[in-house]
């Protein structure tokens, strides 16, 4: 089982759109997949037309107290689970803070779903904290959207240079550029120089499209309601590279 | 919300919405599929008493294996490559390696699999869908006629399948579904509801000589008769797959239904009609010999992987020609038993027993229950003073003769089975069955000595033969000898046990169910 998470201190940068269509083209290619939405606002749950509402909340989820399995539910797509946000998520810290190894936490708690998925995607909320910590210590690939801007590029760099100074498991990290606007020079340049350059950047790229908001009106992955759009296609770009580079065995073998 | 159209399940559809649920819609999941099913089994359902079912499912011109338990939870699937698709009956070794072959050859073993059920369905898809127009439910409308073994039409099945996390929600739809007119709960596989609409049941196998239900006090021409009868359905059953091929256990069955007859006639034919035994002995005498080449040729077959494998001098490939020359030998000795079982005299040979056996009437004042302790005791007396005379130093022979009379008491115990008590009866047959073991053992190596001495002189007169060849059956032959000789170093011990007071109380216990008020009768 292979744990990827959407992560990005920035928010509204793509983190869900970006989780909510990788998880629907991984289940479509036959991994039996979860995606956690661990945000409070319950974005990803939304699109999947999924209440966010977990019994006893998150803190029964991350004492132990209700084992992940009985919070699952399904979702309108085979082979793709969903474990719903809640609003009691916002005090997910106070509840890992008094974990014993709040960092390991999540790790362990996603253990006994190993014979059960072969992939975990994790849907963070923007922020850092004792929660962002402990999916960058459970995740074996980090999908990081940047929005094209030199800054955007410094951000990665901490974020790597953080991840490296973890003892044992380090997570792999793989960024794309996200609501690319190719009308944009400054865009477009960016685009054209840093995936050849820097390994960790993805050649596949996200443009802003507007058929992408609109899966809030659809309530479902645009590579599932319109696969045969430029949209769905980049996505699809960016889910072999990631399924690649997180080095998934072929589902069917 | 109602989205009726031409889809299949669209009258289900319309009469889920007019039941009317505020919350809920329904969605049609498209057009119906066409699916071809074919169910798989032995011929003696080994997979049913497993508590699985088999079936070939055939949709968009995709074929898969499916392997489900009997309440329908998914085992294993194996899709079947395009091209040429498995030619039933076939063994569970001709299917495509992986876990369902595991499976299926674990419970079938050395039967082979074969249609026992075939139907076309048209299956549409309903989806349930809460407020939020999200999927909770599955409802699949399958309607399915059933080709095989008859043509029959089976009531459209519903199955609702709640998705993860939706079976409270799920668990409403259903009740309301369940409780709309016309709709009824059931337990049945779609094999179980296939086969019922079609007039027959799994688990039902004519190929089993089964124990006869008789009451003490039936007349003993009568219970004969009756035993006779259930033989000779059982012979019957298994001529069709023997003369096909099917697989070896056909013409084992065919064998054993036609030995219980011969015994039967041997120790009991003095109840049956006055000359009947002696007509028809000889008949099936030649019926049992007419088959027992191609039988022994397979118990080689089937022990010889075995065989193979054991070879410490010798190498597997040393073996091949010995291998060729068997299998030549049953394809030759098969055709000769093909022959046999078509011909006139095998033809006349049933006819005229079936008719024989409908005219036995009742007479003289036996009951089954005395005939059964008569010769159950006669039986017991004898296996026990032939064993007590063997000692270290008798021939073979003598072994092979207490096997046969330890055989005859076997047959006597189970064919009366129905009148004794189980627990008894189970706790007898299992002392005498450790003695037969034993000497079966003994008898199958000393025999399989012979014949394959046998095979090495005709193989020798034939073409040349490779000396490894020769040199590998000599160590088979040897390792024949070591078995043998372990089993007669039993054969004291065992006897012991059989001739001791504990189970010589136990077999004499049965052959007391008449008591004295019935027995007074005889
Ligand atoms: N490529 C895109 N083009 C246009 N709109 C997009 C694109 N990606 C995402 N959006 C829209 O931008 C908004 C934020 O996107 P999304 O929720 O995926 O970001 P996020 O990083 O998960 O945000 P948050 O940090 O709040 O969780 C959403 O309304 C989404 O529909
Ligand atoms: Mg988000």
């Amino acid at each position: 089982m292979k744990v990827l998470a959407t992560y990005n201190i920035k928010g509204g940068v793509g983190k869900t759109a970006t989780a909510v269509n990788l998880g629907y083209l991984a289940a479509r290619d036959g991994y039996r997949l979860l995606l956690w939405d661990l945000d409070p606002q319950g974005a990803a749950s939304f699109l999947f037309r999924v209440k966010p509402r977990v019994k006893g909340g998150g803190e029964a989820l991350i004492r132990g107290r209700r084992p992940l399995d009985d919070a699952i539910k399904g979702t309108d797509f085979a082979g793709l689970d969903l474990l719903p946000a809640d609003f009691t998520y916002r005090n997910l810290d106070l509840a890992l803070d008094s974990a014993k190894q709040p960092a390991k936490r999540l790790a362990s708690l996603l253990a006994p779903l190993r014979g059960e998925y072969d992939i975990v995607v994790l849907d963070c909320p923007p922020s850092i904290s004792l929660l962002s910590e402990s999916v960058l210590h459970a995740a074996d690939l980090l999908l990081v959207p940047l929005i094209p801007t030199t800054l955007s590029v410094r951000t990665l760099d901490q974020l790597t240079e953080f991840v490296a100074g973890f003892n044992g498991h380090q997570p792999d990290i793989l960024a794309f550029f996200s609501m690319l606007d190719r009308r944009k020079r400054l865009h477009a340049q960016i685009l054209q120089e840093l995936p050849a350059q820097r390994p960790d950047i993805a050649t596949a790229a996200i443009p802003a499209l507007s058929l992408i908001e609109q899966m809030s009106v659809r309530r479902a992955p645009v590579a599932a309601f319109a696969p045969r759009t430029a949209a769905a296609r980049q996505y699809r770009e960016l889910w072999r590279e990631a399924r690649e580079r997180a080095r998934l065995p072929d589902p069917r073998a | 919300m109602l989205d009726g159209g031409a889809g299949a399940g669209s009258h289900v559809l319309q009469t889920l919405a007019s039941a009317g649920d505020d919350h809920l819609g329904w969605e049609n999941g498209g057009t119906a599929r066409t699916i071809r099913r074919t169910w798989l089994d032995t011929f003696d359902w080994r997979l049913y008493r497993a508590g699985l079912t088999l079936q070939q499912v055939l949709r968009g011109g995709q074929a898969e294996l499916v392997l489900a338990s009997r309440d329908g939870d998914l085992v294993a699937t194996e899709r079947l490559p395009a091209g040429p698709r498995p030619k039933w009956p076939a063994m569970a070794a001709q299917l495509p390696a992986g876990t369902l072959r595991d499976a299926v050859a674990r419970a079938a073993g050395i039967r082979a699999l074969l249609p026992v059920a075939r139907a076309v369905s048209s299956v549409g898809e309903l989806q349930a869908l809460n407020e939020d127009a999200k999927t909770i439910a599955r409802l699949a409308v399958d309607r399915m006629a059933v080709t095989y073994p008859a043509r029959a039409s089976v009531p459209a099945r519903l199955t609702l399948l709640p998705v993860r996390g939706y079976h409270g929600q799920a668990g409403k739809v259903g009740r309301a579904i369940g409780s709309l007119p016309g709709v009824s709960a059931g337990a049945d596989s779609a094999l179980e509801a296939a086969l019922a609409a079609a007039g027959a049941r799994p688990g039902e196998c004519a190929g089993k000589p089964s124990p006869v239900q008789l009451a003490p006090d039936q007349p003993a021409a009568q219970a004969m008769a009756a035993i006779l009868a259930s033989l000779l359905a059982a012979i019957d059953a298994n001529l069709p797959g023997t003369i096909r091929d099917i697989d070896t256990e056909f013409l084992h069955d065919l064998r054993v239904a036609v030995r219980w007859t011969r015994s039967a006639l041997k120790l009991c034919g003095d109840a049956l009609p006055k000359g009947l035994a002696a007509e028809f002995r000889p008949e099936f005498s030649w019926l049992g010999d007419l088959t027992t080449p191609t039988r022994d040729l397979d118990v080689f077959l089937l022990g010889y992987p075995r065989m193979a494998t054991s070879l410490v001098g010798g190498s597997e490939a040393d073996l091949v020609p010995f291998h060729d020359f068997l299998a030549d030998s049953r394809a030759a000795a098969y055709r000769r038993l093909v022959a046999g079982l078509r011909s006139a005299r095998s033809g006349r040979l049933r006819g005229t027993w079936r008719a024989a056996l409908g005219d036995v009437r009742p007479a003289g004042r036996l009951t089954v229950a005395g005939l059964a302790d008569i010769k159950i005791a006669a039986a017991h007396h004898k296996a026990l003073r032939t064993g007590r005379e063997i000692t270290p130093a008798s021939p073979a022979e003598s072994l092979h003769d207490l096997r046969k009379r330890c055989k005859e008491l076997r047959y006597l115990v189970e064919m009366f089975g129905s009148l004794h008590d189980p627990e008894r009866l189970s706790h007898a047959v299992r002392e005498l069955k450790a003695l037969q073991d034993c000497l079966g053992e003994f008898q199958d190596a000393d025999v399989q000595r012979a014949e394959i001495r046998g095979i090495a002189e005709q193989m020798m007169d034939g073409n040349r033969v490779p000396a490894q060849t020769l040199l590998a059956m000599g160590e088979i032959v040897a390792g024949l000898a070591v078995r043998q000789a372990r089993a007669r170093a039993q054969f004291a011990g065992r006897f012991a046990d059989f001739a001791g007071p504990a189970s010589r109380t136990r077999l004499a216990a049965l052959a007391r169910t008449a008591g004295p008020a019935r027995s007074s009768r005889a």
